[in-house]
């Protein structure tokens, strides 16, 4: 299968049955969307598809064929963080870290749709999310923050 | 270089700064155990029992050895050693060999090119099995007629607490039966681990593990290696919670590396991390309290019952948290608790956040409420006019020393910000997401009645009753491009609570150097002791601390010997050093920090066998659909005693992470068993707090410093998970009147309103293995 990664025209042997965050992870070497319950709940593998957000678990690799995928490794870098990874580390949102790449990338995508959600409309768009560690106060913390910085 | 000039420092104790290990995390750049990969690895993967008892008659692996990309099939049969594993008992072989004591227990081990064959391997692997019953009931294993589970019999620990007149009588008196379900930790990272053989004939194994000394005493013993063959080293941890104090897959993947002689990984799915690690113990609870009619607690009985599942694992000491803290933080001047665990043929139970002290909370503060409503009393007054001051007694006969008074907690709890009121009936606009059920559209707030209640907890911080409990720290200050910086390294694991950042913190504020870096931690350096008991702030704080100051007495003595330095006339703190000069060579100084004694456990639990105590209160605010059953917590308020915040922001993640995982078992998270057979090991069907279901939290952290910790910081972890669950479960009874004695609780609870009866008579305080069937 083709498709585009990160801006970058990739290639990569696949099975039919794989996954798209397998072939992410396993093959083309982008471990940041993380496996933790391979049924779409818990959002830890959350990617953009044609700019869309969906759980790469619960997308066949095949149907991402010729699709443009954007994943957290992306989304900004060490020097030059996207605001919600910044304000993710601000707030103190992360503990484990383990769902702070799905995350990360779905409030990336929900401030892109709504640059100044209200606190209903954030639970509303991260309830796909689930995080074991923080109890949620600091991440909504790092989603206004993140608004405020954005705006 | 001359540090007058330097700028404040950023990040020292007390600050709430950001971590290191936060920026790569929020990147997906920091390497977890389930990421680790080397060239030429194989994959491994395990087939579990399906049985929650039986006998292993045959194992047949040729099919799977014969099988193309599969490079070793192991059984009991090719173990190194018949040498068993466990926390606290060795009861455990890494494979069964000729039994199965619960569904989900490892028979056979394989290792193929990749995971899909390494799978099909693990079908191709015949098992001929002899199904016998299984012993699901923890109180009927407890019956002499039970059948043997372990050789040794049933009970994995028994533990008595006899405190002043056991037989005690009271004006008042309230009894009634409890029951917790069995909780999953569920942290988000899949337990993995990467093993490579080494050529001396030993094996790295880079895991996710709360404690990686104790993995390394377990491993090595079953591989028959000696400990200095056996290396391990922490790879990134995605949570923890107390799952990952046990082995897990740690023995197996080292098996397959040594018997391959090629780096082996095994990383779980959800449904077998679920089979993988051991749970939070499910219990039986039934209690006694009396009081005068004033109001003065006379005693508390309490029988417990804890379900250890097919083997023990940190079950004894569980079951002693579940009894010394199972009246409560009150003044009780008589009390007879007797709490026993069981082997049973469920899933093994372990560690989860809060040990023991969970289960009898859930109890004994539903009992103050009833005690309340029995003395017609305010249930919070009640609560004040019996908590533990400084100086008193808990019913082990240890006294609180450096805490606040339990009172003022409840107190400030009580007196913190209310939610702003129900959003009541309307007929119009209403904001669904603000009601029981949210968007599902269920009411439009007709049934919704609205509850508050509050409750207290506690438990040790550290390890108890005489167990040598130490961390060690290496602390070493050296010159890089003409700028000071510290190395720390311990063997703490970082699983998310943020001892990364305490260390740095600390290491920052001591050796006033602005660049810190925590090294990896492995087993190069002495044990730091378990990220557990809410004990690494106390220990490997404490061990960073005093390594700190030597590395600052070794430095203060250079600056002498060079005449470098200019004393502050205010407190004669070397100042306006040049460290350049002082660094060659480094300063390097490794200290082991241990807590005071504890005393052993004696036969009625009369004894000073804990460190110190860490106490909260919780106030919790829900709406309740009546008619569904469903329930919105609102808000949850909590006062905690913290000792002295070294981060504030981490502590208050601590402190709302740890209510998260109460709320969880207040009304959503149980395992569920047939049978022996858990019932939903996923994500789909075990329901964890979502951003729908966690309310705002007001945390309000009381700085009380205990004298022996270091700058008086207790451990935060655990209290926030003991006293938030009977607060929200008595919000809902507020709101309902029903009686919900048990937790989670569940909607058909509310809306029919029926207890759960055990089906088992039983005198609060007696011996739990007298229990009779009704």
């Amino acid at each position: 299968m083709r498709l585009v990664v990160n801006g970058t025209p990739r290639e990569a042997d696949v099975r039919e049955h794989e996954s798209l965050l397998t072939v992410l992870r396993e093959r083309l070497g982008l471990p940041g969307s993380k496996n933790a319950c391979e049924q779409g709940e818990c959002g830890s593998c959350s990617v953009l598809v044609d700019g869309e957000l969906v759980c790469s678990c619960l997308v066949l690799a095949a149907a991402a064929d010729g699709r443009r995928v954007e994943t957290v490794e992306a989304l900004g870098s060490a020097e030059r963080p996207h605001p919600v990874q910044r304000a993710f580390v601000e707030a103190g949102a992360v503990q484990c870290g383990f769902c702070t790449p799905g995350f990360v990338v779905a409030a990336a995508a929900l401030l892109r749709e709504n640059p100044e959600p209200t606190d209903a409309e954030i639970r509303e768009a991260l309830a796909g999310n689930i995080c074991r560690c923080t109890g949620y106060g600091t991440i909504l913390d790092a989603v206004r923050r993140a608004a405020r910085i954005t705006t | 270089m001359t540090v007058a000039a330097r700028p404040r420092l950023r990040g020292v104790v007390g600050e709430s700064a950001p971590r290191s290990d936060a920026p790569p995390k929020t990147q997906g750049a920091f390497a977890y155990a389930s990421d680790l990969a080397r060239e030429g690895m194989l994959h491994g993967a395990t087939l579990r029992s399906p049985h929650p008892r039986a006998r292993i008659a045959r194992i047949d692996v040729e099919a799977a050895r014969a099988l193309p990309g599969v490079a070793a099939v192991l059984t009991a049969a090719d173990l190194p050693t018949k040498v068993k594993f466990g926390l606290m008992k060795l009861d455990q072989l890494p494979l069964a060999d000729g039994r199965v004591r619960y569904a989900g227990e490892p028979v056979a081990i394989v290792a193929a090119e990749d995971p899909e064959r390494a799978r099909e391997a693990v079908r191709a692997v015949r098992v001929e099995y002899e199904v016998l019953p299984a012993v699901t009931d923890p109180v009927a294993a407890l019956h002499p007629d039970a059948p043997r589970l372990h050789d040794d019999g049933n009970v994995i620990e028994d533990v008595r607490v006899v405190h002043g007149d056991p037989d005690a009588r009271a004006d008042v008196v309230v009894e009634d039966e409890y029951e917790v379900a069995m909780q999953d930790q569920a942290p988000l990272g899949p337990e993995a681990g990467l093993a490579i053989p080494d050529p001396d004939g030993g094996v790295t194994l880079h895991v996710a593990t709360q404690w990686l000394h104790e993995d390394l005493r377990q491993i090595a013993a079953c591989l028959g290696l000696p400990e200095r063959k056996v290396r391990l080293v922490l790879a990134g941890v995605g949570g923890a919670f107390g799952a990952r104090e046990d082995v897990t897959l740690q023995i197996h993947v080292c098996l397959l590396a040594l018997a391959t002689r090629r780096p082996v990984r095994i990383v779980y799915g959800r449904e077998e991390s679920f089979h993988g690690h051991v749970h939070r113990h499910a219990a039986r609870l039934w209690y006694a309290h009396g009081a005068t009619r004033d109001g003065d607690l006379v005693f508390v009985r309490a029988s417990i019952v804890l379900d250890g599942g097919g083997y023990a694992s940190s079950s004894s000491a569980v079951v002693a948290n579940a009894a010394c803290f199972g009246a409560g933080p009150y003044r009780v001047p008589n009390a007879l608790i007797h709490a026993v665990g069981a082997y049973t043929n469920n899933p093994p139970a372990g560690a989860m956040r809060g040990f023991g002290a969970v289960q009898s909370c859930f109890a004994y503060e539903a009992q103050m409420d009833r005690l309340a409503a029995a003395l017609g009393m305010d249930p919070v007054a009640l609560r004040g006019r019996n908590a533990l001051r400084d100086g008193d007694r808990i019913v082990t006969g240890q006294a609180v020393e450096g805490s606040a008074p339990v009172a003022d907690l409840i107190r400030r709890c009580a007196a913190l910000p209310p939610p702003a009121p129900p959003p009541g009936l309307i007929a119009g606009e209403v904001d669904l997401t603000a009601l029981p059920g949210g968007v599902g559209n269920v009411t439009r707030g007709e049934g919704v009645r609205r509850g508050t209640a509050l409750a207290v907890g506690f438990k040790n911080a550290c390890y108890s009753h005489a167990f040598d409990d130490f961390s060690t720290a290496r602390v070493r200050l050296v010159r890089e491009r003409g700028e000071p910086v510290a190395y720390v390294l311990t063997a703490a694991a970082e699983v998310g609570q943020g001892i990364v950042g305490v260390c740095e913190q600390i290491a920052r504020t001591e050796l006033g150097v602005q660049r810190v870096v925590v090294e990896t931690p492995d087993t190069s350096i002495g044990s730091a002791g378990s990220s557990s008991a809410s004990r690494q702030t106390w220990m490997t704080g404490g061990a960073v601390l005093a390594a700190c100051r030597e590395v600052k007495a070794e430095l203060a003595r250079r600056a002498e010997a060079h005449d470098r330095v200019r004393r502050t006339p205010r407190d004669g703190e070397p100042v306006d050093v040049d460290l350049a000069p002082l660094l060659d060579p480094p300063i390097e100084r490794t200290v082991t920090h241990r807590h005071r004694p504890t005393e052993p456990r004696d036969a009625t639990t009369q004894n000073a066998g804990h460190v110190a105590f860490l106490f909260a209160a919780h106030r919790a605010t829900v709406d309740v659909d009546v008619e569904t059953g469903i329930v919105k917590v609102v808000q949850v308020a909590t006062s905690q005693d913290v000792g002295k915040a070294i981060n504030p922001l981490a502590v208050v993640g601590q402190l709302e992470g740890g209510i998260a995982q109460g709320l969880g078992l207040a009304v959503m998270e149980e395992v569920r068993l047939q049978g022996g057979l858990m019932r939903n090991a996923s994500f789909t069907d075990y329901l964890l707090p979502t951003t729908l279901d966690m309310p705002p939290v007001v945390c309000d952290l009381v700085e009380h410093p205990h004298p022996d910790a270091p700058y008086g910081a207790k451990g935060v972890g655990e209290p926030p998970t003991i006293s938030s669950t009977p607060a929200i479960v008595a919000a809902i009874r507020a709101a309902t009147g029903r009686e919900l004695n048990r937790v989670p609780v569940r909607p058909d609870d509310i809306v029919f309103g029926t207890a759960a009866r055990s089906g088992w008579r039983m005198r609060p305080g007696a011996d739990p293995r007298t229990a009779v069937r009704m």
